[in-house]
């Protein structure tokens, strides 16, 4: 079993008192929760910092904590002979456990997720894992692989970690944000009680070509400008392959041109539309009879785009 | 290692949802779900005498809740608050990721000449 130094996750001394436990784990809390953090890794460090909370904040688990004596953070180490029986159902068997497996199994505990019924049913704990997608797979549905290492509990109450995969069949047209559930895929539950759930949040990959607002999808179209005064049908790609998309004459930059029914698919059928937004471009050089017929135009055209400057 | 297989579900659906169970998916007792919906946090679905129905969208807000009250300490009060703070922040950013998704890519200020 690893050693993990709670004192200095939290960053208090080891002789600290309640309140100084309390006002720096708060600290931490406000920097890390998952739920108003934007700090990187947020969510790992808030996990360390909670769980180390939960041992330092009840009297009975940091006397324990504290018997297991000093080590260096990630050192291997045994707890004392006798510390298994002396702290309640925490079990003597240490292999395969986490440190948080054996605090959580003192004073009845079983940490974040588990629950005890009326009848002694345990209901297992619930999972929260993330995964990203790329647009593609949004469209189409994937399947992702979770690796969990989940908390068992033997029939004498003693904790085991159970490293287990879960492959999580995602329907089509999650949006960026959207978390699902796998219900029955956490840890197992005990005495009756039901298995927990696997909640999973999905973000999308930023793509080369599109941007997402919902289930919409928003296309940079280049076009020259004769093609925008002219009119065209051009070629763009979608997710379900290229179309041929009718540029009307007359168009001008920063036009939506709105493919209905092109973006990501919607939970109840339907889908979001795909937006190709005009951008007329030049060629970066101009031939001898461009810049000749481009001068005849200048010279021809009466046009002021600027009339309302003057 | 074990290896198993599951549908994910998402919860954007009306489908109802009892009180009881949204209890049991949240990790918050029937009273506090209560509390949290006198405090304007969540909206019942169906709100008829002696009974509460909720859609499956409030699982992730009673989640939520949950993680709040438990990390935080806070009493239903605080945690009604802190919703109501996140979900206008959730919205402010959706609003703002819509607005930029509607921004050509090169969107930018180039250098202007300024002539005589």
């Amino acid at each position: 079993m690893k050693f993990k130094d709670y004192y200095a996750t939290l960053g208090v001394e080891r002789g600290a008192t309640e309140a100084e436990i309390k006002k720096a784990y708060r600290r931490l809390a406000h920097k890390y929760h998952p739920d108003v953090s934007k700090e990187k890794d947020a969510e790992a460090r808030f996990k360390e910092v909670a769980e180390a909370y939960a041992t330092l904040k009840d009297a009975e688990k940091r006397a324990a904590y504290d018997q297991l004596g000093r080590h260096r953070p990630g050192e291997e180490f045994r707890p004392p002979p006798g510390w298994g029986t002396q702290f309640g159902d925490a079990g003597s068997v240490f292999e395969d456990v986490d440190l948080a497996d054996l605090f959580a199994g003192i004073a009845g505990h079983r940490g974040r997720g588990g629950q005890r019924g009326p009848s002694g049913a345990m209901r297992g704990a619930d999972y929260e894992a993330r995964v990203s997608i790329t647009l593609e797979e949004a469209f189409h549905g994937t399947e992702v692989s979770l690796d969990l290492t989940t908390t068992e509990f033997d029939e004498h109450g003693a904790p085991r970690r159970v490293p287990r995969s879960v492959k999580a069949r995602i329907p089509k047209g999650v949006a960026d944000g959207q978390v699902l559930r796998l219900p029955g895929q956490g840890g197992k539950g005990a005495r009756g009680g039901r298995d927990g759930d696997v909640y999973l949040a999905v973000s999308l990959r930023p793509h080369r070509l599109y941007r997402v607002s919902d289930h919409d999808l928003f296309l940079d179209l280049p076009v020259t400008p004769w093609e925008a005064a002219l009119g065209a049908t051009v070629k763009i790609p979608t997710l379900a392959g290229s179309v041929n998309l009718k540029v009307p004459a007359g168009t001008r930059a920063g036009h939506h041109l709105r493919l209905a029914g092109r973006g990501l698919p919607t939970p109840h059928g339907g889908a979001g539309d795909l937006h190709a937004i005009v951008q007329l471009t030049m060629p970066s050089e101009l031939s001898a009879r461009e810049r000749s017929l481009l001068q005849e135009l200048a010279a021809a055209s009466s046009f002021n785009p600027r009339q309302h400057l003057e | 290692m074990t290896t198993d297989r599951g549908e994910a579900f998402g919860f954007d659906e009306e489908r109802p949802l009892a009180l009881s169970d949204l209890a049991d998916l949240s990790g918050l007792s029937e009273a506090e779900v209560l509390e949290l919906v006198d405090y304007g946090a969540l909206s019942p679905a169906d709100a008829t005498a002696g009974q509460c129905v909720f859609t499956v969208r409030s699982v992730t807000v009673a989640r939520a809740a949950h993680r709040l009250r438990e990390d935080f300490e806070l009493a239903p009060d605080g945690v009604a608050l802190l919703l109501s703070c996140l979900d206008r922040i959730r919205d402010l950013e959706e609003q703002l990721r819509a607005l930029r998704a509607r921004l050509p890519r090169s969107a930018g200020t180039g250098a202007a000449g300024v002539g005589g």
